[in-house]
């Protein structure tokens, strides 16, 4: 590469450099807003204090912020492994199905303590399963995973049709959706938590599943920067000849490192199902999974960075949610095109500041190495 | 008897229809692919060319004014494309991932306050859309059987647009295997190294297959709103260039079995309702969900090489950095 990036001190690579492309993203968002004849600034105060200002909107934001680390943390460790997981979506829809299977089975006879281990299972489960077959197929027939999963993502939507429609609904309903469960399976809101603490919150669908949230960002954190396996899965990421020539199997450590982003993708059913709607129902994931991919980009990959950036997105979908309510100029669609300009400008345009970055920082940091 | 092949015909018929946008995104891609550019942006382009051409169209009240508002979006939005990966060697999935996201959002948010209908736009009509054009005696041969019934139904009748999308696939050949351009385009996806060593500019063989693919897709989505359709309406093209994208690498990047396989998925995409509650010997009952899917479990299972092998071009997705 003609850019060496060691040249950059590390809070010029990832702090400033990363906030200026959001802040571009959200710049041209200001600009298209204006555009459409009305106030970014209005806006961006109609938003954050319909993402902050009060209890129940902050619930609504924690409770987005969760599926966006959930994707986000699924798509960064794949990241690690030179992988790009955009079948988050489907792997997600289907780890909902692993959970209503095993509610459906189970949710008469067990109790709360025992349903909650099996529905994090099953959703781990079941989104490993279905990233599984790609993961594969890209080790083993050398099958472009990119290709593969955009595949799985449509064959799970329609699978997912098909079985909510012929074999998962609730007799004699017309919608369809698998029977709601018992409330043995059903995980707290946080305002019940909190209530029991004698602390009176606003109702929100916020529930416990931000915990494991919380839990699965530190396991991540250990798992890629603090175990043997981790170091494969950077290895295989930053060089696969050398991951080779150091004896580790690439073929397995891809298809470990699939199954582990798929589980991660599928714990958004833990929110939504478990969490929430308490029945399974068409389409509860989505555009979670794809959003998944602007939080990983956002966060560097790494579970502090995806926490910010899932919060960000959080409160751009509930201060979004908002703003349509507020001012009918703005729909939901809003939330979507800043959502791309965020891809656009972390993602893809990630190097078009590096270069002139680095000019500045030499020509700023040259004088003081000759005094030195 | 006759019934039964007046179903047949107009089932053909349908497929017509609808492989017309599948065979021009997935020329689009093909082009683009050959010059080492993946472009999993194709739906985005298509949708936000729809959009443009409907626009125009409707302001207009021209549907070829439409075509080239349509054509114009979707370049501009594969230059953008050119502009993240190419000049500055930004990811190419993540660029159509931003592209697709941007096109999602960008047609639903800019027609809702242009038109105020929910994210339509106005129905258009007269000249406002590509009219069915009747081949020459078409009526007259109407009533002949087989023959006749062939010509009036499945060949006659069609928008100019499909005749169009039927002809870009001699053209889309001609121009990869029998021109200096599509040796040079080949060459660029293959070993761009050996290209510039040429003295040709790799960068400027993948624009221009950019400026291709973004044509290309933008009559794809032109015909969606102005063409099958009469209007755009939100999230038209429904995974249409997802499909196409499966369809260009079902055909393995080469343009007639590209154009089967579109008429393979278009063929599957016009029976699924059809199959519904119907009994087929062997196998039963089809769901319709399961034909939907077929075309992404073909293609999964043509990637896996179980049917023979799909190869990309070789330099397919990695940026081309010059030595110095």
């Amino acid at each position: 590469m003609a850019s060496a990036p060691a040249k950059l001190p590390a809070w010029v690579d990832i702090g400033l450099l990363p906030l200026i492309n959001v802040a571009l993203a959200f710049v041209v968002s200001g600009l298209l807003i204006a555009a459409l004849g009305q106030d970014p600034f209005e806006a961006t105060w109609i938003m954050l204090r319909g993402a902050f200002g009060y209890q129940e909107s902050l619930g609504y934001t924690f409770y987005y912020t969760t599926n966006f680390v959930f994707t986000g943390l699924a798509v960064a460790v794949a990241f690690h492994a030179g992988l790009f997981n955009i079948g988050g979506e489907g792997q997600a829809y289907i780890g909902g199905l692993g959970v209503a299977l095993a509610f459906l089975a189970f949710d008469q006879y067990l109790p709360f303590v025992l349903l909650l281990p099996i529905c994090i299972v099953a959703a781990a489960l079941f989104g490993a399963a279905w990233a599984y077959i790609p993961a594969y197929l890209q080790a083993k027939r050398g099958s472009h995973i990119v290709i593969t999963t955009i595949m799985f993502n449509f064959i799970a939507a329609s699978l997912m049709v098909y079985l909510l429609v012929n074999v998962l609904i609730q007799p004699g309903q017309m919608s369809p959706e698998t029977r709601e469960f018992a409330a043995a399976a059903w995980l707290p809101y946080m305002h019940e938590a909190l209530g029991w603490f004698g602390w009176e919150v606003a109702e929100s669908p916020l529930n416990l599943s931000i915990i494991w949230a919380a839990v699965c960002c530190v396991l991540v954190w250990g798992l890629i920067w603090h175990t043997r396996w981790g170091y494969e899965i950077r290895a295989v990421g930053a060089n696969m000849s050398a991951a080779i020539y150091a004896g580790m199997p690439p073929a397995r450590i891809i298809i470990v490192t699939m199954c582990i982003s798929g589980g991660l993708s599928g714990f958004v059913a833990v929110n939504e199902i478990m969490g929430v709607h308490h029945r399974l129902l068409l389409d509860f994931a989505a555009g979670y999974g794809f959003t998944g991919i602007a939080v990983s980009l956002m966060g560097r990959n790494h579970p502090v960075g995806i926490v910010l950036a899932g919060l960000l997105f959080g409160a751009l979908y509930q201060g979004g949610a908002e703003l349509a309510f507020e001012n009918s100029a703005f729909t939901p669609d809003l939330i979507v095109v800043i959502q791309g300009l965020v891809v656009l400008f972390s993602g893809a345009l990630s190097y078009m500041l590096r270069g002139p970055a680095e000019r500045i920082y030499m020509a700023l940091a040259a004088p003081r190495a000759v005094e030195a | 008897m006759a019934e039964d092949f007046l179903l047949v015909i107009l089932t053909f018929d349908a497929t017509i229809r609808v492989s017309v946008p599948l065979i021009l995104a997935a020329l689009a891609g093909l082009v683009v692919e050959r010059s080492g550019v993946i472009d999993i942006g194709l739906e985005g382009k298509m949708l936000a060319a729809a959009f443009g051409a409907a626009t125009v169209a409707a302001l207009t009240g021209s549907a070829w004014l439409g075509l080239l508002g349509g054509m114009g979006v979707s370049v501009l939005l594969a230059l953008l494309h050119g502009f993240a990966c190419i000049t500055h060697r930004g990811n190419q999935i993540v660029s159509g991932v931003a592209i697709n996201i941007l096109a999602s959002g960008l047609t639903v948010l800019l027609g809702i306050s242009w038109f105020s209908m929910g994210g339509q736009t106005p129905p258009l009509t007269g000249h406002a859309r590509f009219k069915s054009i009747n081949l020459p005696g078409a009526e007259a041969v109407a009533d002949v059987p087989v023959v006749g019934q062939l010509y009036s139904e499945l060949l006659s009748g069609h928008n100019i647009l499909v005749y169009l999308a039927f002809l870009t696939v001699p053209a889309v050949w001609w121009l990869i295997y029998r021109t200096r351009f599509g040796l040079r385009l080949r060459a660029t996806g293959e070993n761009p190294a050996a290209v510039d060593t040429a003295g040709i500019s790799v960068i400027r063989m993948r624009y221009l297959a950019l400026i291709i693919c973004g044509i290309l897709c933008g009559i794809a989505g032109s015909y969606l709103s102005t063409g099958h359709g009469a209007g755009f309406l939100r999230e038209m093209t429904a995974g249409k260039g997802f499909i196409a994208l499966a369809a260009m690498i079902f055909g393995k990047w080469r343009p007639v079995p590209v154009l089967l396989a579109c008429l393979l998925f278009g063929f599957l995409d016009a029976i699924a309702i059809r199959m519904q509650g119907v009994e087929l010997p062997l196998v039963g009952e089809m769901s319709v969900q399961f034909i939907q899917a077929l075309p992404y479990i073909l293609t999964v299972v043509l990637l896996a090489g179980f049917i023979g092998r799909a190869v990309a071009p070789k330099a397919s997705g990695i940026p081309y950095v010059k030595e110095h």
